[in-house]
């Protein structure tokens, strides 16, 4: 541009309208990031002030006491229709309910993934499209199945059965996630592969796997947010003791007492949010990378 | 093995053990496959042709078998309550869908614009979607609380007649449910435009930009309609987070004030679950099912027709 001779006066008002978009741009995107961030903050700060200061200046305002009482309170002491336990033992059943279902769920939704793309036999896109089917499944019709199925195996009331519950409903998601990723992998790779005598499995190890960090982190992030955070399968299939902290948040929250303890809730409501929070801040970056990647088309 | 040794062994008509062997193992991916086909056959259609009989059935505490028809369905849609629950989810959905893609496809072109710190913006964005729905409605809760929220803050601040009661009022409070649904999801949203931004061809952007049109003749003229498919997706998506919407509603509204922010997944949870009507329930979450079609056997007949122009330009 600055070889071609201008007139100051336009190039000044071209400068002004670009500085004009520009703060008009950065406005917008400042407004909206308060907005998306001042939910968080409240309640991070709620979590250190006590029921005074909440109560006299309202859940919207810095913290002018400082107390740890509402993390501790909500973690092992606060009392749940008579159980003063807090949520720890809540908390601890997500993590043995998650961890393994998200592994689980990932390594058939890769395995299934590689044999949709690359081991394609007769009627193996039928049996993608049946998969598929459970992406759109809504919970609700498989509610009073799974209460009964659960409940006459005796797996009601334990993470075995939610674990079972959540790995099914998520090999529809992981497979196609990983089928739409493997499918841009050159087929003459998985040739050259047979012909030099790799079979199924070493072709998998050591080609498609090597591959797939960026799909199997979509998967991971998918699976690990979405379980963790599940609330209807967790209240129905279970109860107290037993259920996942999304059902004691709820819980928590919905007690009815003269007094609110804000602090406390608070507490609980983040510990619920921390791990998947945790997970997004780690990953979240190679989240969006990987999807973009073809996990969604 | 090669194919002629391979067709012989299976004309031979002596099965030899590692005949079977040989077979088993180019079967393999098939067996690998199978127990996930079994167990999604099982969960999608089993449970839904389960769930429909139910909904005929005379279920009431306890599922039972015998079968009255459609008398579950009439009852349900003489219940007020579900009146309102299905009316609610268009009504949810509608704005849901549209403010999400909207807030979304803004976001996503300011960040396109060259700005610095976009991975700052864009994690700001996209972090609520790792929130729960439970978490997300319990702090919008306490956000919308008269006594203690929003309108309090800005009471405090000396506009005294400031009023902001929308989750205590019976007319406004589905808004609080769609305007939190769009705080959380939005983000998301702005990702899959961003992706499809970022997919579209420079050429194509610069050739408008030497024909001489402006950003926004630029966008609406040349880009959008690039990226009409990834559009449809995030509708799809995001009218499926509609239809499921529970936790939402549980923990910001628990479907009040009175029975006015009830949603079918809700009615489907109290008949089945709290108050023993196994057949009325199972009938709200056949209709939940039906509302889904609706939007999906269209979506998937659009991919269908996509696919095959797609073969036929090729």
């Amino acid at each position: 541009m600055s070889d071609i001779p201008t007139h100051d006066a336009e190039e000044a008002a071209a400068s002004r309208r670009h500085l004009f978009s520009r703060i008009v741009i950065y406005g917008i995107l400042i407004v909206f990031s308060l907005i998306y961030i001042v939910p968080l903050t409240v309640v991070v700060m709620n979590t250190f002030r006590d029921n005074i200061d909440v109560a006299r200046n309202g859940l919207l305002a810095f913290p002018r006491s400082f107390t740890l009482e509402g993390w501790s309170a909500a973690w092992s002491t606060y009392c749940l229709n008579g159980r003063c336990e807090g949520m720890s033992a809540n908390f601890w059943n997500s993590v043995y309910m998650t961890i393994p279902a998200t592994i689980i769920s990932t390594l058939l939704g890769a395995l299934n993934g590689y044999i949709l793309s690359k081991w394609k036999f007769w009627g193996s896109e039928m049996i993608f499209t049946i998969l598929l089917f459970g992406v759109f499944m809504p919970g609700q019709i498989a509610l009073m199945p799974w209460a009964y199925i659960l409940g006459t195996s005796g797996l009601n009331q334990t993470l075995w059965g939610l674990i079972m519950v959540h790995v099914i409903q998520g090999i529809s998601f992981t497979t196609l996630f990983c089928r739409n990723f493997y499918v841009n992998i050159p087929d003459d790779l998985i040739k050259a592969a047979r012909i030099d005598g790799a079979g199924f499995w070493r072709i998998f190890w050591k080609i498609i796997l090597p591959l797939s960090p960026p799909i199997l982190i979509v998967t991971v992030i998918w699976q690990f947010t979405g379980i963790w955070n599940e609330f209807l399968y967790g209240v129905v299939l279970t109860t107290g003791k037993t259920q996942p902290v999304t059902a004691a948040v709820v819980a928590f929250a919905a007690q009815e007492q003269n007094v609110k303890e804000y602090n406390i809730i608070s507490g609980g409501v983040l510990i619920a949010a921390l791990p998947p929070l945790l997970v997004y801040f780690f990953g979240g970056k190679y989240f969006v990378r990987g999807l973009t990647q073809g996990a969604i088309k | 093995m090669t194919d002629s040794s391979k067709i012989a062994a299976r004309n031979s008509p002596v099965i030899h053990a590692t005949d079977v062997w040989e077979r088993m193992r180019e079967l393999l991916p098939f067996w690998l496959v199978l127990p996930s086909l079994i167990a999604s056959f099982l969960y999608t259609f089993g449970f839904s042709g389960w769930t429909f009989y139910l909904s005929l059935s005379d279920s009431a505490q306890l599922p039972s078998y015998d079968f009255v028809g459609l008398k579950a369905y009439y009852k349900l849609w003489a219940s007020k309550r579900w009146n309102i629950a299905y009316s609610n989810l268009f009504f949810f959905s509608g704005f849901y869908v549209l403010g999400t893609m909207a807030v979304g496809l803004l976001l996503a072109i300011l960040i396109d614009q060259k700005v610095k710190a976009e991975s700052f913006f864009r994690t700001i964005f996209l972090y609520p979607l790792a929130v729960s729905f439970v978490v997300t409605g319990a702090i919008w809760s306490w956000l919308y609380n008269p006594t203690a929220g929003i309108e309090f803050l800005v009471r405090g601040l000396g506009w005294e007649s400031f009023s902001f009661a929308l989750t205590s009022s019976r007319q406004y409070a589905i808004w609080a449910i769609i305007l939190t649904g769009i705080w959380q999801a939005s983000g998301f949203a702005m990702a899959l435009f961003l992706a499809g931004l970022r997919s579209v061809d420079q050429d194509l952007v610069k050739a408008a930009q030497i024909d001489g049109a402006g950003p926004l003749r630029t966008y609406v003229k040349v880009i959008l309609p690039t990226i009409a498919p990834i559009f449809i997706a995030v509708a799809v998506i995001m009218v499926q987070f509609a239809i499921k919407t529970f936790d939402l509603v549980v923990s910001l509204t628990r479907g009040g004030p009175g029975i006015s922010t009830t949603f079918p997944a809700n009615y489907v949870y109290d008949l089945t679950f709290q108050r023993g009507q196994i057949a009325e329930g199972s009938a709200a979450a056949i209709m939940m099912l039906a509302a889904l079609t609706v939007v999906l056997v269209p979506y998937a007949l659009y991919l269908t027709w996509r696919k095959h122009r797609e073969r036929q330009s090729v």
